[in-house]
């Protein structure tokens, strides 16, 4: 099938300074792509540039198989969600919901039954007499979105939809946009500055940094297999231990030599060959647990001094020292982990990445 | 927070209330003072025009009239005399209702949009051209008689009252651009991107989404170009002739126009007449004013 949406070679200038360079995305239909990067990584802007809102530099942009780099908004077959709502105050829900129909001329009947069906979908029936000053967060959120679905586009645009919620309802309502797309089968095009949000939507992430990708991938892609030290740091939290270690071959695996503070270096052994010199070596803090705990070929053990015990309800991290980074590691709830103490970690090493110092790219 | 730190301390308050007490007297005298400062010379003006010459005459300047008479107020509307003519203040009144009205409907329609634009849409070269508008609110207006009077006898327009609203509502864009210019502003560019996405385009997002948002602003440029074309005069002498001449200037002409006997209770009750327009626009629109000229700070 057709991709729905075609980015190539997309570049955005704002005068001499590039906000986007080179981007090419392209999603198949039903997909849920997310866009993620920290503030001013031009993810937004991105966003905005499939709607239409902004204009880009260079590249091209094909929606559902036509080019629309040169398409105005509303010819773009596209709805879209703001961080703020972007509400019309002066309409009431109702108006707000059909002021897109009502704009394109669609007929009286047609849109009370498209109204009624969205409102009924999105259970805000008794608010559509309502003004959007009248409407708690939650609300005005599911009012917006009621405007985008109403409109049956070929995709949907998301920024940041979420980050004016609480935290609760933020969960609430990310699991009902999940919702909504599986229902739909639509194609989302969704962006967030918040990693959690992109693993748990997305079956397609874009991490940005700098106006420039630095991986595209499945979430399981992206979380296991980074690209790049940057990715490895954004995604997950507590984010991936990133350990600077001394690497020599061994066997088919390969050895790496770790500095403590104050205690001999730690040796471990890995399945990875082909690591000589200089290396970073990325683990997640749940690969590293209570000897015990784990069990595998790739398990190794060393003993690490624990610099402070942080409970967290369903696991507990400890964090410690080694390359002379902070490392935290994520045990069990129930851990008798004191601080001060030297405890035998097990570092579970068979999905272990390898960046380089130097560029940090992934090496292994 | 601990519960105490919302109970009063009991006996500071006690020692400091008659302070409080004797400041807040002390506030209101002064501000009735002031208030009566500035309503004398209105009390003057009323008590004045409810008295006859002879009572003008012999009585003080600010006691009551000792018997109440409209004849001035009916000189004044319909038989002062300004130069040959003693027709009163009537027909000039039309004529300034006629300039007026029209003038500030234009001046605000076109204000609007231009702020809308300034506001809302980004176009290369919009801060000089907002500085140019800016400029034409501190232009003295003596300076463009010249040019204009010209301007309006190439278009025909000269003495007309239509001349005189088209120089009314021009110079009245500067204000009127700013006012809504910085109204909207406050309002969010996501909601132009909203409606474009939804197929708006410029005029309608204007009309259906800005425009009904706009009543505080527009009570706001409304009041103010009332008062301003209302009661302007230099614009008033210079471009208008016998028939088109608005209020401003009509009373000038009566006040001016001495038969013998200086009428001031004519003069008086003219003048009043030739403000209550303003002073009725303000009264019923006044606190939508004050509302409107700090909307935009307090809106969140």
């Amino acid at each position: 099938m057709a991709p729905i949406l075609d980015i190539q070679n997309l570049y955005k200038n704002y005068g001499s300074v590039e906000i986007l360079k080179d981007i090419n995305v392209s999603i198949e239909p039903g997909e849920f792509l997310v866009l993620v990067g920290p503030s001013g990584c031009g993810k937004s802007t991105l966003l905005n540039c499939i709607a239409g809102l902004e204009e880009i530099s260079g590249g091209a942009i094909h929606i559902a198989g036509k080019d629309m780099t040169d398409v105005s908004p509303k010819d773009r077959n596209i709805a879209m969600v703001f961080q703020s709502y972007a509400l019309y105050p002066t309409m009431t829900v109702a108006k707000n919901i059909t002021f897109g129909m009502k704009v394109r001329g669609v007929d009286q009947a047609t849109q009370d039954a498209k109204l009624a069906e969205v409102a009924a979908q999105l259970q805000i029936e008794q608010l559509l007499n309502r003004k959007p000053g009248q409407l708690s967060g939650g609300q005005r959120q599911r009012v917006a979105m009621g405007r985008a679905l109403v409109r049956d586009p070929a995709l949907f645009l998301f920024d940041e939809p979420l980050s004016n919620l609480d935290a609760k309802l933020r969960v609430e309502m990310r699991s009902e946009i999940k919702k909504l797309h599986q229902r739909l089968n639509a194609s989302m095009v969704y962006v967030t500055h918040d990693q959690i949000e992109a693993m748990t939507l997305a079956t397609k992430i874009v991490v940005m940094k700098g106006g420039v990708i630095q991986q595209i991938g499945t979430p399981a892609e992206i979380y296991n297999r980074p690209a790049n030290t940057f990715v490895a740091d954004f995604m997950g939290s507590p984010p991936m231990n990133l350990i600077p270690a001394e690497a020599r071959a061994n066997g088919t695996g390969s050895v790496l030599r770790i500095d403590r503070d104050g205690m001999e270096p730690i040796e471990l052994h890995v399945p990875q060959n082909g690591l000589t010199g200089e290396v970073i070596m990325g683990v997640r803090p749940e690969d590293i647990a209570e000897v015990g705990f784990r069990a595998g070929e790739a398990v190794q053990t060393g003993a690490c001094l624990v610099d402070m015990v942080e409970p967290a309800g369903a696991d507990t991290y400890v964090l410690t020292r080694l390359g002379g980074r902070q490392v935290t590691a994520r045990l069990h709830a129930e851990t008798s982990a004191q601080h001060g103490e030297v405890l035998d970690l097990a570092f579970d090493l068979e999905k272990a990445s390898f960046f380089s110092p130097q560029t940090g790219a992934r090496i292994s | 927070m601990t519960e105490t730190s919302f109970v009063q301390p009991r006996d500071r308050s006690a020692g400091s209330l008659a302070l409080r007490i004797a400041l807040r007297w002390g506030l209101y005298t002064i501000l009735v003072l002031f208030a009566i400062y500035y309503l004398l010379p209105f009390f003057v003006m009323v008590t004045t025009s409810l008295k006859s010459l002879d009572e003008i005459r012999t009585g003080s300047l600010v006691a009551l009239p000792r018997e109440v008479t409209f004849d001035a107020w009916k000189t004044a509307w319909s038989g002062a005399c300004s130069g040959i003519k003693c027709e009163g203040l009537q027909p000039y009144f039309w004529n300034s209702m006629l300039m007026a009205v029209p003038s500030v409907m234009l001046s605000t329609l076109i204000g609007a949009l231009n702020g809308y634009v300034f506001a809302q849409w980004n176009f290369r070269g919009a801060n000089l051209f907002f500085a140019f508008l800016l400029f034409g609110c501190f232009i003295p207006f003596q300076v463009v008689l010249l040019p204009m009077a010209k301007m309006l006898g190439l278009m025909h327009l000269s003495g007309t009252i239509p001349g005189l609203i088209l120089v009314h509502t021009v110079y009245g864009l500067g204000f009127t651009t700013l006012f809504f210019r910085n109204y909207y502003v406050t309002i969010p560019h996501e909601l132009v991107r909203a409606a474009k996405v939804d197929g708006a385009g410029f005029f309608r997002i204007f009309w259906s989404i800005f425009l009904p948002l706009s009543l505080p602003i527009i009570t706001v440029t409304v009041i103010w170009q009332f008062t301003q074309i209302w009661n302007d005069f230099l614009f008033g002498v210079s471009f208008s002739q016998a028939g088109s001449q608005p209020v401003t200037v009509a009373l000038n002409n009566i006040v001016n126009s001495t038969t013998g006997v200086k009428e001031y209770n004519v003069d008086m009750a003219a003048a009043i007449i030739a403000a209550l327009p303003t002073l009725f626009v303000y009264v019923v629109a006044g606190k939508y004013f004050i509302r409107g000229l700090t909307a935009g700070s307090v809106k969140g």
